[in-house]
């Protein structure tokens, strides 16, 4: 194992977690988009997220594009074995990003009505499929010496990743009902106050079931929290940034509480890579095949060039896309010019 | 049926689908940065009007552009896993240098383009616009070198224990003998692409009577473009051709239809190619001038097939008539681009109601060329996805743990998508065009009056 290969896998998840929070929140819109009322809230909703969803979407882009560079072996044993569930996610996440700009080409309420539930049953089913995906990463898949998947389908949908699907989507539902106060007006942020509540302690029960179930059932995980009890420190953090949202939001502060649900997806994320280091993959049943950071990694000189667009390009990123946050904040008002949707 | 045959055709299809998008977006892209800067330069409204329609026809495309983006991303490690294991040392830079430094910048900007008006300065929308077109030119540069990489590989090593490849040469790997030419190739083929679409639907309004100020000035801006890219590329295609001849010789001997090695060759316009009997029926043809053609040199021998075995040659008709197809159409849209810019130098051009017939009835055509360009190109590599590497040939990098069954039923949900999503485009770019411009800030588009 090397630095570049800690630097990586580092990076990575640094990725992945722009796109849970980013792509997070809208996606989370899209899970609440039936609830609002009337065209002229959902309007809101889209124009909510409009300028935005497609670059937060870059971020999943982005991470599988460095997997596939930085962990090949990872990339398509992961890729390849989860085909059919994968084809789902790229299903609704193409009828996602058109029924955003196509809904509102059309001046019909049958049209715009069919575009709503489209975009928000697949808003919703990725939601889920990401969370099946990861819970089955840390479960472990069944690998052959090669690297390849030999499970099938219907193997993916166990009792633990179902779990996790279920409680990304409270997480998510949370997250984004967040925005919807943040930046509705009116009768649409007043059903968005009441949307955060019960997502929020759904999320905490959930998240509280999901540590239980994963300490008695997922022994493999447990190592370095064993080696290094310091680790402990992260769960105890997403239950305080959860807790600490649901209070700032009482109080009114939808902004921070905002911050603090983004920190408890961030959070999450940690726990994962703190469960799993140095073991990318787990082979479920035999250990000896795990894809790991030494045996799925490219090349130094791949993670050197790599490492230097990632330093080039990162900050660069942060740096405009908080631009164009900073530029579009405010409440969205869909009778404004620039209400594109 | 056979899985990789399969895997083959939902990858054909997904980029093919895929590939009607990026060149139009980069082509319509440009013209609108040429718009907004227009704008800018003189504060002119009608610029920002023309400004404001392209970027409705580009979002509704962009996101059809994006959306099935996507699965080609997926699609190198869902199907073709042996491959990913190989290639992502090589090609996995490029693509997040892709993300990183280019399809972020597009998206982002995009976002602002389309929400900003009212809200940001108009600099700021120009510099929007700028980005964009700059985002998307840069992204396909770094798809151009990962393709072109597999079409001539250079800058790595094969790890002798794992069989992947290794990274040696970092700009020898990104500058690949045919990075440069296949890149400019291609975007000029999307300039063409957008600047054709642009004078098309600009035509249409002529024709019809409608918008006649905006259609006058839009025709005049992308017939501009259209000289420049149309004519360049036959430069340009000619440069890309020397260096398939050079580095992927089969291949030339292929697009060419050339199976005795010769001095000096004809070159083919058209023919019918008989791999049974290795030789073109009815040829059309320059006699003695292939040499000169790809060389400037009579005395240069070109190799023909018939110097390589045969399981090594590519699928012919798939290259031979893709290929000889988008060479006449380059040369169609030079001429027509020239005939063009004479009319309107002789104040004929908004008046001739047959040229600009065939403007946009020309619109589907570079879409066309562009297909038969990657047909040609990426059939042309057969039967190996990495040229010439061993270990590489197609038929054996698919996944393994992929079964024909499932590769069925996703190639089944893709036609089934991708033909209503292409339906509810075309539906959607008619409707756009049928509404035509829009006011902005309170400006009646110039030309208006007379909409009947």
């Amino acid at each position: 194992m090397t630095a570049l290969q800690v630097i990586w896998f580092f990076l990575v998840g640094v990725l992945f977690v722009g796109y849970a929070i980013l792509d997070g929140f809208d996606l989370g819109v899209g899970f609440w988009h039936l609830r609002a009322k009337g065209d002229d809230e959902r309007r809101a909703m889209l124009n909510a997220v409009g300028p935005v969803w497609d670059g937060n979407e870059v971020w999943l882009l982005t991470a599988g594009g460095a997997l596939f560079g930085a962990f090949p072996a990872v990339y398509a044993s992961v890729f390849s074995g989860f085909y059919l569930a994968l084809m789902l996610v790229l299903l609704v996440l193409m009828a996602r990003a058109i029924s955003f700009e196509f809904r509102s080409q059309v001046d019909s309420i049958g049209w715009r009505s069919a575009w709503d539930v489209i975009f928000s049953v697949s808003s919703t089913v990725a939601i889920v499929l990401f969370g099946v995906a990861l819970g089955n990463i840390l479960r472990g898949i069944p690998l052959d010496a090669a690297g390849n998947y030999t499970g099938s389908f219907f193997g993916l949908l166990n009792p633990f990743a179902l779990m996790t699907g279920v409680l990304g989507l409270a997480m998510l539902a949370f997250h984004g009902a967040l925005y919807v106060v943040i930046k509705g007006s009116g009768d649409l942020e007043e059903r968005a106050r009441g949307w955060v509540g019960p997502a929020g302690y759904v999320y905490l029960a959930l998240f509280l079931i999901a540590v239980v179930v994963t300490v008695t059932t997922q022994r493999h995980l447990l190592d370095n929290y064993r080696a290094f009890p310091l680790l402990l420190a992260i769960p105890v953090a997403v239950l305080s940034f959860i807790s600490g949202a649901l209070f700032l939001h009482r109080n009114g502060e939808s902004g921070r509480a905002f911050l603090c649900s983004s920190l408890s997806i961030a959070a999450i994320w940690a726990q994962v890579g703190a469960g799993l280091f140095p073991t990318m993959v787990p082979a479920l049943g035999n250990p000896e095949l795990s894809l790991t950071l030494s045996n799925a990694a490219s090349g130094e000189l791949t993670l050197k060039v790599m490492l230097v667009i990632a330093l080039l390009g990162v900050p660069l990123v942060i740096g405009y896309t908080a631009w164009v946050y900073w530029t579009f904040k405010g409440k969205v008002d869909v009778g404004h010019e620039g209400a594109h949707y | 049926m056979d899985p990789v045959l399969l895997a083959r055709a939902q990858f054909a299809f997904t980029i093919s689908f895929h590939f009607i998008f990026p060149p139009l977006t980069i082509g319509v892209g440009w013209i609108i940065f040429y718009f907004m800067n227009r704008y800018r330069r003189t504060g002119d409204p009608a610029y920002a009007v023309q400004a404001r329609f392209w970027t409705k026809l580009f979002a509704i495309s962009f996101v059809v552009g994006v959306a099935t983006g996507m699965t080609m991303e997926f699609q190198s490690g869902t199907n073709w896993a042996e491959f990913a294991r190989f290639v992502g040392p090589m090609a996995g830079a490029p693509l997040a240098a892709e993300g990183l430094l280019a399809f972020f910048l597009e998206s982002t900007f995009v976002g602002v383009l389309l929400f900003g008006w009212g809200r940001v300065s108009d600099r700021t929308l120009w510099l929007a616009s700028l980005l964009v077109a700059v985002g998307a030119t840069l992204s396909g540069f770094m798809i151009i070198v990962v393709n072109s990489w597999m079409q001539t590989p250079a800058g790595f090593a094969i790890d002798p224990v794992t069989g992947r490849a290794v990274l040696t040469d970092v700009w020898g790997a990104v500058f690949n003998p045919s990075t440069l030419p296949r890149f400019l190739h291609t975007i000029d083929g999307a300039i063409i692409t957008g600047s054709f679409f642009v004078m098309g639907i600009s035509a249409w309004y002529l024709c019809k009577g409608r918008f006649q100020d905006f259609a006058r000035r839009s025709l005049r801006v992308a017939l501009m473009f259209a000289v420049v890219a149309a004519v360049l590329q036959i430069q340009l295609g000619h440069y890309h051709g020397h260096q398939v001849w050079k580095t992927q010789p089969v291949k030339m001997a292929a697009f060419e239809g050339l199976f005795e090695t010769e001095r000096n060759p004809t070159l083919m316009v058209f023919g019918i190619i008989d791999p049974e009997e290795r030789k073109v029926h009815f040829p059309i043809g320059i006699p003695h001038f292939m040499s000169i053609f790809l060389d400037l040199n009579p005395d240069t021998v070109i190799q023909g097939l018939n110097e390589f075995p045969e399981e090594d040659w590519p699928p012919l008709p798939l290259i031979f008539y893709p290929f000889h197809l988008m060479t006449l159409l380059g040369f169609y849209f030079a001429g027509i681009a020239l005939l063009g810019a004479f009319l309107l130098w002789r104040g004929l051009l908004f008046y001739s109601r047959w040229f600009l017939t065939i403007l946009y009835l020309s619109i589907p055509l570079p879409f066309i060329a562009n297909e038969l360009g990657w047909v040609a190109a990426e059939v042309g590599r057969q039967p190996w996805v990495v040229f010439g590497v061993e270990t590489m040939r197609t038929a054996r990098v698919a996944s393994p743990s992929v079964s024909a069954g499932e590769i069925l039923a996703s190639l089944l949900m893709f036609a089934i998508v991708y033909a209503l999503m292409f339906a509810l485009w075309l539906f959607l770019l008619g409707k756009a065009i049928g509404k035509g411009p829009e006011p902005v800030g309170g400006q009646p588009p110039s030309g208006a009056e007379v909409t009947g």
